[in-house]
């Protein structure tokens, strides 16, 4: 039974870390967290990434990933961090990643990590909202509603049942514009939401804007999450949460 | 036409298996190619994706310059129903085609349960569900796969059927629907039919009639044409070596059942285990060389990514190399975090030292054995030539190496069985689990009988067989389950699984059925069934008073399709389709399992006179060959993507 025990140390040790902001667009927004964990996780092995691993009888490469986009949502920030056995140029891992990748996940940039508390920098998100068959005039409408009320209470079903919370309070600033001349009747929401807990999402936006202004978009909204990270200092816009670590 | 279907997404679960993109999939242009083929496996792409079958076929296919294949899969009751709403039609997952558009659909039927989806995907797709009502815009509806040696149950529904090994034929088809297409089609979709047919080895179930005699039997089943065979003949690929696929495996983006790097060491078994269809149709043996098999093991792993290396077959620890083969793949992908398994039921230590080589490094959680027969005159009943004092040998074995929990695969309702046959499983366990403690000297090991209700096939020594009917296989299956909970010493070491019997008597009425069955299933159908293979959609009330409906008037019911048992002389459905396998030698088989005689495995002993070899001109191909795989390099995270000052 002596073989039974597993080895106690990782095998292979982190010498380095990388954090990865990355892209999921068009057709593989549909993919869920879990989908884009397999996909990564294979092409860092198409591509030999060096990576580090747990200990343990099953080791997993060491990656950790930070407040993923929901199923069916597009975003052009997201981020993920990994640790190498050997120390890496951040540049060819991103080359190299974004080649094994399917098209569609697509890695933006790699930087190594000198700072600590990265997950914490991610502190607030902005999203881009277009609602086909929505008149920019009645969404704007309804965006004023939303923003001129104290509170609003939505519910959403989560892992462990059905959720009541306040949809307003986060919502830090949000903006409404028409898609084209092309589409008159696609309005363009651009939200600025604060992450929390529960985290307020797009959707949970649109319950709210359903409930004070009665708006029910005819079609699926298209979301994207455009970027994410520390607020500026008017509480308005996000900065770029890799910066401190390309200052080193 | 992926714009329309976007729009349905973001409504219905799981709506990544219906985007494509997968790793290593194909996307060529329509208007380069002349024959189109659309490719299903009419199952939920979780199921779908991972099958070897139609990757396989799906590259040979686009491999060609004159041809491409695209893939689609059965599409969830939720989106069926969006749709249907909006007219979206049945589409392919590469290029999001329409699947009427192309010149072929090619569907693979492992088992019966993917018919219903078959018409639900016809008609989501505008093509008639009746063949005769096709013409020449509709794609050809070809069958393949294990259940299309029966094809007669779905024959109102495909315009052809191919028995065994699909490489080949879908390229044969493919010369033929180009060369038709090429000479401005001549003779229209009857025409291209019947050039299908002349080969004799594509089934063409319009050229054939069936007579029946008054008591419902069949009378007669012949040609309708001069120019077509009286007998269609299975395709059989020799040379394993020359077909080195999967070459570029899809690596699908949602979950899937196997998610592994799947080669296939060898194909065919001649084990010759009577129940068994699959070791029957596959004859004869054929292996892939070590050397190959390192190969496409080191490609696929390179182009996939995958952590798990599945060597398949119908009996893995068979091949005649397969030491070598664990002990080098094994000591290749010691430090690269790969696991390799052999999912093998085969009862012997040797299996479990294979076993054991495979997971050198790994956690030994469950192996699995599958004895089938609960007492010895059972197994010789079944010929499956494993003693108890085997398993017990095989399973001590297993426990002293660590190895936690054993798995048991057993059947009920298999021909001359009683109630103490199955009663014996309980003993068989209890048996496993005293060995298992005295072995290990701890009380933390466990043993788990799963069981399945048998369910007679063609082309088999069974074939003639009475299937069991529901209501004993589920008493018995209970006694079983009462014997096991009383046991006080052992039960709660004994994890018992098993079905209710009523889902096999469906799938033994598609088996054994004639083309009478085909309005059944389309009844069953447009009553609302779908998805066979799951519990939650499957309905046993639906598809009986589907039968009732569609078998008014017939002579014939639900039981004499299945627990009727056939006489010698009576012709079975499939008598026009040749698996190779001699009439008379399935016949003296099926008399010798009457009399509990076993019978050898030809690799290793004189050659029965089965008749596939000597009927189809083929030849047991195994070794060892006497090659010697060359120690191959072990794997390493490789230092290219270090900076230089590391280096």
């Amino acid at each position: 039974m002596a073989r039974n025990l597993p080895p106690d140390r990782d095998t292979a040790p982190t010498v380095q870390k990388l954090r990865l902001k990355y892209a999921k667009r068009g057709r593989l927004r549909f993919s869920s967290h879990r989908d884009f964990q397999r996909a990564l996780e294979r092409a860092l092995r198409r591509a030999d990434i060096p990576m580090a691993y747990s200990a343990g009888f099953s080791p997993h490469p060491k990656v950790s990933y930070a407040n993923s986009a929901a199923t069916g949502v597009a975003s052009e920030a997201e981020y993920v961090e990994i640790g190498v056995a050997v120390a890496c140029d951040p540049d060819a891992v991103r080359d190299a990643l974004d080649a094994a990748l399917p098209p569609g996940l697509d890695v933006v940039e790699v930087v190594e990590a000198r700072t600590p508390d990265f997950a914490n920098r991610l502190e607030a998100s902005v999203w881009r909202i277009e609602l086909p068959g929505v008149p920019p005039e009645q969404a704007a409408a309804a965006v004023a509603g939303l923003m001129a009320a104290d509170e609003s209470t939505v519910q959403r079903l989560m892992k462990n049942g059905l959720r009541t919370f306040d949809a307003r309070a986060s919502v830090l600033s949000a903006e409404c514009a028409a898609l084209d001349d092309a589409d008159p009747d696609c309005a363009i929401l651009t939200l600025v939401v604060r992450h929390g807990t529960p985290s307020v999402r797009p959707d949970d936006v649109l319950s709210a804007l359903r409930s004070v202004a009665d708006l029910v978009p005819p079609k699926p909204p298209r979301v994207t999450r455009l970027a994410q990270g520390p607020l500026d200092e008017a509480g308005t816009s996000v900065t770029d949460p890799l910066e401190p670590d390309r200052a080193g | 036409m992926f714009d329309r279907l976007e729009a349905l997404l973001p409504l219905v679960t799981k709506p990544i298996q219906y985007v494509g993109g997968e790793v290593n999939a194909v996307v060529k242009e329509w208007d380069d190619v002349t024959v189109r083929w659309a490719l299903m496996y009419p199952d939920a792409y979780e199921v779908g994706a991972p099958n070897q079958g139609v990757q396989i076929l799906y590259e040979v296919i686009n491999e060609r310059a004159d041809a491409l294949a695209e893939r689609t899969y059965a599409v969830w009751p939720d989106l069926e129903l969006l749709m249907r709403e909006h007219s979206v039609p049945q589409f392919t997952v590469d290029a999001h085609r329409a699947v009427g558009d192309f010149d072929l659909l090619g569907l693979s039927f492992s088992t019966e349960l993917g018919y219903t989806n078959m018409l639900t995907a016809l008609d989501l797709a505008g093509i008639p569900l009746l063949a005769v009502d096709r013409d020449a815009s509709h794609p050809i509806v070809v069958a393949g796969g294990h259940a299309a040696f029966n094809p007669e149950p779905i024959s109102d529904f495909v315009d052809a059927a191919v028995l065994g090994d699909g490489e080949e034929a879908v390229l044969l088809i493919t010369d033929l629907v180009g060369d038709w297409k090429r000479a401005g089609s001549p003779g229209g979709r009857e025409g291209l039919l019947l050039e299908l047919a002349k080969t004799g080895s594509i089934y063409v179930p319009r050229f054939y009639d069936v007579d029946y005699l008054p008591d419902g039997r069949i009378q007669r089943i012949a040609p309708n044409r001069p120019d077509v065979p009286w007998r269609v003949r299975k395709h059989t690929l020799m040379n394993l070596d020359d077909w080195a696929y999967p070459k570029n495996p899809l690596v699908p983006l949602a979950e899937t059942v196997h998610e592994r790097m799947s080669v296939e060491i060898f194909r065919g078994c001649t084990r010759g285990c009577r129940f068994c269809q699959a070791g029957m149709i596959t004859r004869p043996v054929r292996e892939r060389s070590i050397t190959s098999i390192a190969e496409i093991v080191e490609n696929g792993l390179q182009k996939t990514g995958y952590e798990e290396v599945g060597l398949l077959s119908l009996s893995s620890a068979d091949h005649s190399e397969i030491a070598d083969i664990a002990r080098n793949l094994a000591d290749r992908y010691e430090d690269s975090k790969t696991s390799l398994s052999l999912p093998s039921t085969r009862v012997d230590a040797f299996n479990v030292d294979l076993a054991n080589e495979l997971s050198r490094n790994g956690r030994r959680s469950g192996l699995t054995f599958a004895p089938e027969g609960g007492s010895e005159r059972m197994r010789r009943v079944i010929n499956k030539q494993v003693t108890e004092e085997d398993l017990i040998r095989t399973v001590t074995t297993a426990y002293a190496g660590g190895w936690r929990q054993v798995k048991l695969y057993f059947m009920c309702g298999l021909p001359t069985e009683t109630d103490d046959d199955v009663l014996q499983i309980a003993q068989l366990a209890r048996d496993v689990i005293k060995a298992g403690r005295e072995a290990t000297g701890s009380r933390d090991i466990r043993c788990t009988v799963s069981i399945g209700g048998f369910v007679p096939k063609p082309h088999t020594p069974f074939q003639w067989a009475a299937q069991l009917d529901h209501e004993t296989t589920d008493a018995r299956l209970y006694k079983l389950r009462d014997a096991i909970r009383a046991d006080k010493q052992y039960g709660k070491a004994i994890g018992l699984r098993y079905h209710d019997g009523r889902p096999g008597i469906v799938e033994g009425l598609l088996s054994r059925g004639d083309r009478r069955v085909g309005a059944v299933i389309l009844q069953a159908w447009r009553d609302g069934q779908r998805f066979d293979g799951w519990s939650e959609h499957f309905s046993f009330d639906r598809w009986m008073s589907a039968a009732e409906t569609a078998l008014t008037g017939e002579t014939v019911d639900v039981d004499w399709f299945t627990t009727r048992e056939r006489q010698r002389t009576e012709v079975l459905p499939w008598e026009h389709l040749d698996s190779g396998l001699d009439a008379e030698w399935l016949w003296d088989d099926w008399q010798d399992a009457l009399s509990d005689i076993a019978v050898d495995d030809c690799r290793w002993t004189p050659c029965f006179d089965c008749g596939v070899c000597d009927q189809l001109d083929t030849e047991i191909q195994i070794g060892p060959t006497g090659v010697v795989q060359l120690p191959m390099p072990a794997v390493r995270p490789s230092p290219v993507l270090a900076t230089a000052s590391d280096t």
